[in-house]
């Protein structure tokens, strides 16, 4: 087990977001995370980069508490995050930002054959290096938030909402990308909305509602699963 | 034209010490969206340092006037950026996850501590600075003389902006600055210890402003405790001019400030000379608010 949160509590002021989840993540997985807007997905990632503190419970990463670490060095253990909304630092050029991603590394070497790969995967973004990533149109926006948390050769990868405000031909662009990561070796978490599209690419997936976990399964039993296709599948077709 | 050349390059002069103050407000104001009210106390640390060291080192008898202004230098700006890391640490950090008018109040209480402990401690008379440290001679260009102290104070400023745009711009504790600026969320998710940078920011800004006060001790012989005010407000107005939280904006905001205010005074009238540069705060908070070089919408403080 690669990753492994146990009755994980989040405050944020008196207001508790998260009321205890266990989530399981198996090196190699694709685990979707999926559930209505304020269930509690974003800050369940959130709290394993360590940018919100478990005010109860413990996150375990390769076997090491990783909950108590500030945010900073959470990335060095191998822990990447994709944030909601991209966030790229919009001033900067792509390759700053790509740069920034690698900002933990004092490796040059691996830097260099990280870049080549992500400019494989994304060739766009090596087209558009010079320019400023707040030009970038949304779906290349989102390439180069996974480039650059790619840059950080993570062995996790916590994906969220990488499909929102994408056109349907560039939310199956990313998809496909997100595969060929896996592929590659990567464990990835999957924060989706689009849960059909989600469930269809990963192996197993949690549902989320009001900060509790309701149900965990395979994914392809999830998506046969006639609560899970009425309340976000859109019901039986 | 000979008062028009002569004006601009005095603007110019006094301009590099705006901007070399505005400079700490507008990293400051980026990273953490905080106008630091200290920050002109800074400045006025820098000055009186300068001048104790100057009077109880005796650097003037081992190095020529330019070894000691080097050295000297380099002394305030070390000294002030201790101060200003020291000041971030004890008034602003605790106060991070406060609201932002918390810390607008520890920044405004910081300012009076200074002024007051520079009161207390150097007395609340004008100070003079030994005017023989820098040759005052002046430099004929064409068919002028022009003070050679305002030409080495516009140059001085000039290569410490260079200095400072190349550090943010090329190296990677620069990105990271930059990055913090933009979206510290982000930034830590990239491995960046958004509290070094804020520190290293608190350091670079005092270091300038400490330059800055120095510089004025130089070019114009004498201090007083209550100085940082009148300097602190001016270069805060030229941070808002080039555009609060861009770095080239400072420098071009100061340098202009300077410029249109000794212009006002020669040809307008020299009692309306700080009119004329709040006139312009004013103005540009009417015209553009996010200042000649700045994208960003302005927030209220």
């Amino acid at each position: 087990m690669i990753l492994n949160v146990e009755n994980l509590h989040v405050k944020y002021g008196n207001v508790e977001a998260l009321h205890g989840i266990d989530i399981h993540v198996q090196e190699g997985e694709i685990v979707t995370i999926l559930g209505a807007n304020g269930a509690g997905k974003s800050t369940t990632l959130m709290a394993i980069s360590g940018l919100v503190k478990a005010s109860q419970g413990k996150i375990e990463f390769e076997g090491e508490a990783v909950h108590k670490l500030p945010a900073h060095t959470i990335v060095t253990r191998g822990i990447a995050q994709v944030p909601e909304g991209r966030r790229v630092f919009s001033t900067l050029t792509v390759q700053e930002n790509l740069n920034l991603g690698a900002y933990t590394s004092n490796d040059p070497d691996r830097n260099r054959k990280n870049l080549k790969w992500i400019f494989d995967l994304f060739p766009r973004l090596e087209e558009r290096s010079g320019q400023l990533a707040g030009t970038l149109s949304g779906g290349e926006q989102q390439m180069l938030a996974i480039a650059r948390a790619l840059m950080a050769t993570p062995k996790i990868l916590l994906l969220d909402e990488p499909s929102l405000g994408l056109a349907p031909i560039l939310v199956k662009a990313i998809f496909d990308t997100i595969r060929e990561i896996n592929q590659a070796g990567l464990t990835v978490v999957l924060v989706e909305q689009n849960a059909r599209a989600a469930l269809k690419l990963a192996h197993r997936g949690y549902v989320m509602e009001v900060g509790n976990i309701v149900l965990e399964d395979a994914a392809a039993n999830l998506l046969s699963n006639p609560e899970v296709q009425n309340a976000y599948l859109g019901g039986t077709h | 034209m000979e008062l028009f050349i002569q004006q601009l390059t005095n603007g110019l002069a006094v301009g590099g010490i705006y901007a070399l103050i505005a400079l700490g407000y507008t990293m400051v104001y980026g990273v953490l969206k905080l106008i630091n009210f200290a920050h002109g106390d800074l400045f006025t640390i820098g000055a009186y340092l300068g001048l104790t060291l100057l009077t109880t080192l005796g650097l003037t008898n081992y190095l020529g006037p330019f070894g000691v202004v080097i050295v000297l230098a380099l002394m305030v700006m070390g000294l002030v950026a201790i101060v200003g890391a020291a000041l971030e640490r004890v008034a602003y950090r605790p106060l991070r996850q406060s609201h932002r008018l918390s810390a607008v109040v520890s920044a405004l209480g910081a300012s009076i501590f200074f002024q007051n402990a520079v009161m207390l401690i150097y007395g609340a008379r004008y100070k003079v600075y030994p005017h023989d440290i820098l040759p005052r001679t002046a430099i004929h260009i064409f068919g002028l003389d022009i003070p050679l102290i305002r030409l080495l104070m516009l140059l001085t400023s000039i290569v410490m902006m260079i200095g400072l745009y190349l550090f943010i711009q090329r190296t990677k504790i620069g990105t990271a600055i930059r990055a913090a600026a933009i979206d510290q969320g982000a930034a830590k998710l990239m491995g960046i210890n958004v509290d070094r940078v804020i520190m290293i920011v608190f350091l670079i800004g005092p270091a300038l402003g400490g330059a800055a006060g120095l510089m004025v001790g130089l070019y114009y012989g004498q201090i007083n405790f209550t100085m940082g005010w009148l300097y602190g407000l001016k270069a805060f107005t030229a941070a808002i001019l080039g555009g609060i939280g861009n770095i080239p904006g400072a420098m071009v905001g100061g340098l202009l400030l300077g410029v249109i205010e000794a212009m006002g005074a020669a040809y307008i009238s020299i009692a309306w000379k700080d009119a004329i540069a709040f006139c312009v705060l004013i103005i540009i908070l009417i015209v553009r608010p996010t200042g000649l070089l700045g994208e960003r919408v302005a927030e209220k403080i």
